[in-house]
């Protein structure tokens, strides 16, 4: 299974700043974290099942998109995206 | 000691004071992110806040602490269904129901929820989210919202709605069924031919009078409404005003024949650069304008629908607003007089006034 890395409300949420959840792409693993930890529910997907729109995902470091696949070994992070004004 | 619950772009601010005074900020949370309405349950002095998180959606916060101790917890069910074509923008209102722990809230796109455990868990009101009228609900520019929930005194199943833009809902059966409430009211922004079937009607406030709960008055998009017959039916009351555009109406608790509203224009939904709050004693057959003490020049204030409350009544009647400039003004008598209550605050969403005695709450605004 994957790594998640959480920070600030939604570590708060879960109760951990690191889980194990499976998932082949980005979608499935949010879906999956979701379920498995219901303080999260729709603080990162809303409920048409869609990313909301301020919150970053990174695969490895990398921004990643809803339909980017997952490995085992890869480390997810989920990240309010920067803004201003 | 009154309790002023400022709603701001970027967080909710308290103030405490005593009417006629400058107000003191106490206490700030949800700090940088927009507060749409906070209220404090006068019943166990739970507050309440809505807010929506740019990054994480719309929720209700609520706590039994200080607010700001940081023990603000999330509400759970505050939520469309999943898998649909929508998802929930953003609860207008939060307003305590008539029954043990009963809380009502409303909120884009046109949903009501209900809560029977004091705030804690959340149910759609399934009837009102599938009425088959609802295609023809119409998003404005401010959304689709239920803004403003109206209880009947001692009877839980009787409950007023204002969508905008879809009308007055009203239910006598505790939400089973809706039935609409628009006889009456012109929408002068329609075709003349749909106007007498339009269901897209943009009401901007509503309120009930406590003390006769078959009366309510409503500020329209156009003209300000008076409903004698528990919100079915509504006669044009705004005759005498400077402008029939507005957002907000509060009422005295004490007197089902008064009103007061804040007029702008329809051109720019600001004050025409002098500020009035208008008052009808007569159940809108005359109004007078209010404005000893607010500013008469180079003042365009935008005033939202939820920046207007009332703590007390009769003669003890506080009056409150707050503008999108970061102004708050108070009146301690009535609206005879007013004064600046607070200034460079973040532009004001919603503000509700209560009443604090040694810490606690004794009694709130009404609604």
């Amino acid at each position: 299974m994957a790594i998640v890395r959480l920070r600030g409300q939604l570590e708060k949420l879960a109760g951990s700043s690191e889980l194990a959840v499976a998932g082949t792409t980005v979608a499935d693993l949010l879906q999956a974290l979701e379920q498995e930890h219901s303080g999260l529910e729709g603080w990162i997907l809303d409920e048409r099942g869609v990313l909301r729109r301020h919150v970053n995902v990174f695969v490895n470091g990398e921004p990643a998109k809803p339909d980017n696949l997952i490995a085992e070994t890869d480390t997810i992070e989920i990240l309010p995206a920067i803004s201003g004004g | 000691m009154t309790e002023l619950l400022v709603g701001t772009r970027k967080g909710l601010f308290v103030l405490d004071g005593e009417p006629g005074s400058t107000f003191e900020i106490t206490a700030r949370a949800f700090v940088g992110e927009p507060v749409e309405y906070a209220m404090r349950d006068a019943r166990g002095g739970r507050l309440f806040a809505a807010v929506t998180s740019p990054f994480w959606g719309p929720r209700i916060w609520f706590t039994d602490g200080e607010p700001d101790d940081g023990d603000w917890q999330p509400a759970r069910g505050v939520a469309l269904p999943k898998g649909g074509d929508d998802a929930l923008e953003r609860i207008w209102v939060i307003v305590a129901g008539e029954a043990d722990g009963l809380l009502y809230a409303g909120g884009d796109p046109g949903v009501l929820f209900e809560s029977r455990d004091n705030g804690e868990t959340w149910h759609l009101n399934e009837a009102l989210w599938e009425h088959p009228t609802r295609a023809r609900w119409r998003r404005d520019s401010g959304g689709l919202s239920v803004h403003s929930i109206a209880p009947w005194p001692g009877d839980p199943d009787r409950l007023a709605l204002a969508i905008s833009a879809a009308g007055v809902w009203l239910t006598d059966d505790g939400g089973t069924t809706w039935s609409h409430g628009n006889e009456g009211i012109v929408a002068d922004y329609l075709p003349e031919q749909t106007r007498a079937t339009a269901i897209d009607l943009c009401v901007h406030h509503l309120e009930r009078a406590p003390g006769r709960p078959e009366r309510l008055f409503l500020q329209f998009h156009g003209g300000v409404y008076r409903s004698d017959d528990a919100g079915r039916s509504w006669t044009d009351i705004g005759a005498g005003l400077p402008h029939d555009f507005g957002f907000p109406v509060v009422l005295d608790p004490a007197d089902p024949d008064s009103a007061y509203v804040i007029p702008v224009t329809t051109a720019d939904r600001v004050t025409d650069g002098c500020v009035a709050v208008w008052e009808t004693r007569d159940a809108g057959a005359t109004w007078t304008a209010r404005e000893r003490g607010l500013p008469q020049r180079n003042a365009w204030l935008s005033v939202l629908r939820q920046s207007f409350t009332a703590a007390h009544s009769g003669s003890s009647l506080e009056l409150y607003f707050g503008a999108t400039s970061g102004e708050i003004f108070g009146s301690g008598n009535a609206g005879a007089s007013w004064y600046g209550v607070a200034t460079r605050l973040p532009a004001i969403a919603s503000l509700r006034a209560g009443r604090r005695s040694a810490g606690v709450t004794i009694t709130l605004a009404p609604r």
